[in-house]
């Protein structure tokens, strides 16, 4: 097997307060190979959109990486420069933020904010970046780009922006695209049309891409292999099927019991009791054991470390066993 | 676009009626000219006469219809005092005044807005501190002391500059300017400065502000995840978005310098038109400050009326319609 593309380890960011520095991500282990989608699921304030911008170093104060490493093509990005981590986001990596009505700078035309994205990576002809980007616009199933490109963001539809996000995030082919909730903001129709074209893209330019959602339907749907957050931790890795057919993580059998899709109609919603813990009163041990239904006396005493069964990997003391999943 | 400006006239109209209403009722409320246009020693006849001729024997509504009515064919009354037409005597010293305010607006900007992208950039940082400090006492300190240090300083202790008057000036287009003699700018930078002062303190504070909240914005963060370099994020995507309130800002004080920047004219007696308006109150000199105030409203209506159309200019989301908002 080659090198992943991305590979992390003991991934911490906290973030500064006045009584401490809480912990968001907490030890994260993380293995992107190129040309794969990996689903990052979990619940609100699990961390996993702090574990992307974490990735490419974008946290701001208060917040602050504070341990591991973030090998990208072998390269640590937490010890490289400003400069090279600027080089490399947007071109090697590419993000796409979860609300488009925000990311798009308002006073600023759609083609300005796109060649951007190319003119400061290379040398080339404001005119060969508007074309570059009229072509991004019409991939991601955009008419009439030139038009498009002269227009500025209140001009288009929700919808329409994130596209304009993906169409930005493709223009420099990068190695990995980190997409934190892109379509959460967007209405169902148009969430299923933006995770086809993805998956075509990525198909077709061999993109690595590290999608961020809390919804697994729409893993189910995308992604090649997944990986389950709870409390600012990686609770367990694995092929998409395998997890969604055999989870092993009492938590990850919660979450697929929770969805509409896994159940028969008329069937109530089974939800996972409790609240995720806040970041400043996590329990000891497991971070999952107050809401844990196969919780046993060592879960207090001991936290899991991670085990490896065949491509999987997870944490907990008391794994789901085969058949379970009801 | 045409709807837009129509519409605007009708209210500049309506606004300028109104303004006149006001102004005229208050100028005649404040007193009696005529005990300061005669002489004691004149005779009860001459000075009866006098007060026909002005027309002030005639209640005060009828005076404004006459005022109106003469307004209408562009006549705004003859000053009292110079007898000559109000409107003549005021547009003869907007130059001097225009070209202070010009230069003082410009000082303003050139230096606002880059100490104010300094100092919201990093607020927390000694400089950024050290200039908000700054701001509030350039706002703050009243303009008549601050004129008078300036001249003590500039002036008297260091003499580098002059204190008083013009200088030396040439004729532009059939106005007499200092802004192109070096002897006119050297009397140019005192006034100038005191009145920029302020602004410059306004307008650090609205920078600022305006950089602060829009670096924490996600579009600021998304240029970043695109690569693009903190340079091109400072110039492009957030002082595009922070010029919106600065030109705002500009438009305003622009006009309340022209009108009214009388204190720093009369401190450096600058011949201008603040000083004027001040010595036309002292002199109850009625058609003067009418006139002066009804020229000082056009003038914000103007100055109003350019800042929409930079905005519409510099905000792809305003569009200038005829619809009443």
């Amino acid at each position: 097997m080659t090198a992943p593309l991305l590979e992390v380890r003991g991934l911490k960011t906290v973030f500064h307060a006045l009584d401490g520095a809480w912990p968001a991500v907490d030890g994260v282990d993380l293995v992107v190979r190129r040309g794969e989608v990996l689903g990052l699921v979990g619940e609100s304030g699990s961390g996993k959109s702090v574990t992307g911008f974490s990735l490419v170093q974008l946290i701001d104060a208060p917040g602050e990486v504070i341990a591991g490493d973030v090998l990208f093509n072998g390269e640590d990005l937490r010890l490289a420069s400003g400069e090279r981590l600027r080089s490399l986001r947007g071109d090697r990596i590419a993000m796409i933020f979860q609300d488009p009505l925000m990311t798009l700078n308002p006073v600023l035309s759609i083609g300005e904010q796109m060649c951007e994205a190319i003119l400061e990576h290379r040398d080339c002809s404001r005119q060969d970046a508007l074309n570059a980007a009229a072509k991004a616009l019409s991939r991601v199933g955009i008419s009439s780009p030139e038009t498009r490109l002269k227009q500025f963001p209140h001009e288009f539809s929700g919808g329409m922006r994130q596209r304009v996000a993906i169409a930005t995030a493709l223009l420099n082919e990068p190695d990995l695209i980190i997409a934190d909730e892109p379509t959460t903001a967007l209405d169902v129709t148009i969430q299923s049309q933006i995770l086809y074209e993805v998956q075509k893209l990525s198909r077709e330019s061999g993109t690595a891409i590290l999608w961020i959602t809390h919804d697994l339907a729409v893993v189910a749907e995308l992604a090649d292999r997944v990986a389950v957050m709870y409390a600012g931790r990686i609770v367990e890795t694995g092929p998409v099927d395998d997890i969604l057919d055999h989870p092993l993580h009492p938590y990850t059998l919660g979450l697929l019991n929770s969805s509409a899709a896994t159940i028969n109609p008329g069937e109530r919603l089974k939800q996972i009791d409790g609240a995720a813990p806040r970041i400043d009163s996590r329990p000891s041990g497991c971070p999952f054991r107050p809401r844990c239904e196969r919780v046993l006396p060592s879960c207090a005493e001991e936290d899991p470390m991670p085990q490896i069964r065949g491509e999987r990997i997870f944490r907990c003391h008391n794994p789901v066993p085969h058949g379970e999943a009801s | 676009m045409t709807a837009y400006v129509l519409q605007r006239l009708i209210q500049s109209v309506l606004v300028l009626l109104a303004v006149s209403v006001v102004v005229f009722f208050a100028v005649y409320g404040i007193g009696d000219p005529i005990e300061l246009l005669v002489p004691p020693q004149v005779s009860a006849a001459e000075r009866a006469a006098l007060v026909r001729r002005l027309g002030l024997d005639l209640p005060v509504w009828q005076q404004y219809f006459t005022f109106m009515g003469n307004a209408l064919k562009g006549d705004l009354g003859r000053s009292f005092v110079h007898g000559v037409p109000a409107i003549e005597l005021i547009l003869a010293r907007l130059p001097a005044t225009f070209e202070l305010v010009l230069l003082a607006m410009s000082l303003a900007a050139a230096v606002g807005v880059p100490l104010g992208l300094l100092a919201g950039l990093d607020p927390e940082s000694r400089p950024a501190r050290l200039i908000m400090g700054g701001t509030v006492l350039g706002y703050s300190l009243p303009s008549f002391w601050k004129g008078m240090m300036l001249i003590l300083l500039f002036g008297v202790a260091l003499g580098w500059l002059p204190t008083a008057g013009r200088g030396e000036m040439v004729s532009v287009l059939g106005f007499q300017t200092s802004l192109l003699t070096v002897d006119g700018l050297r009397h140019l930078l005192l006034p100038a400065l005191n009145l920029a002062i302020p602004n410059m303190a306004l307008m650090i504070r609205l920078v600022a502000a305006g950089t602060t909240e829009a670096m924490t914005q996600d579009y600021v963060k998304y240029a970043r995840a695109k690569g693009v370099r903190r340079k091109r994020i400072v110039g492009r995507h957030v002082l595009r978005n922070i010029l919106i309130p600065v030109v705002t800002v500009v438009g305003i004080e622009f006009g309340s310098l022209v009108a009214f920047s009388t204190i720093t004219e009369t401190v450096f007696a600058w011949p201008g038109m603040g000083k004027l308006l001040i010595d036309s109150i002292y002199h109850l000199d009625r058609p003067v400050v009418v006139a002066y105030v009804l020229l000082a409203t056009l003038l914000f209506v103007l100055v109003n009326f350019l800042v929409d159309i930079l905005y519409a200019a510099l905000d792809p989301r305003v569009k200038l319609t005829g619809e009443m908002a």
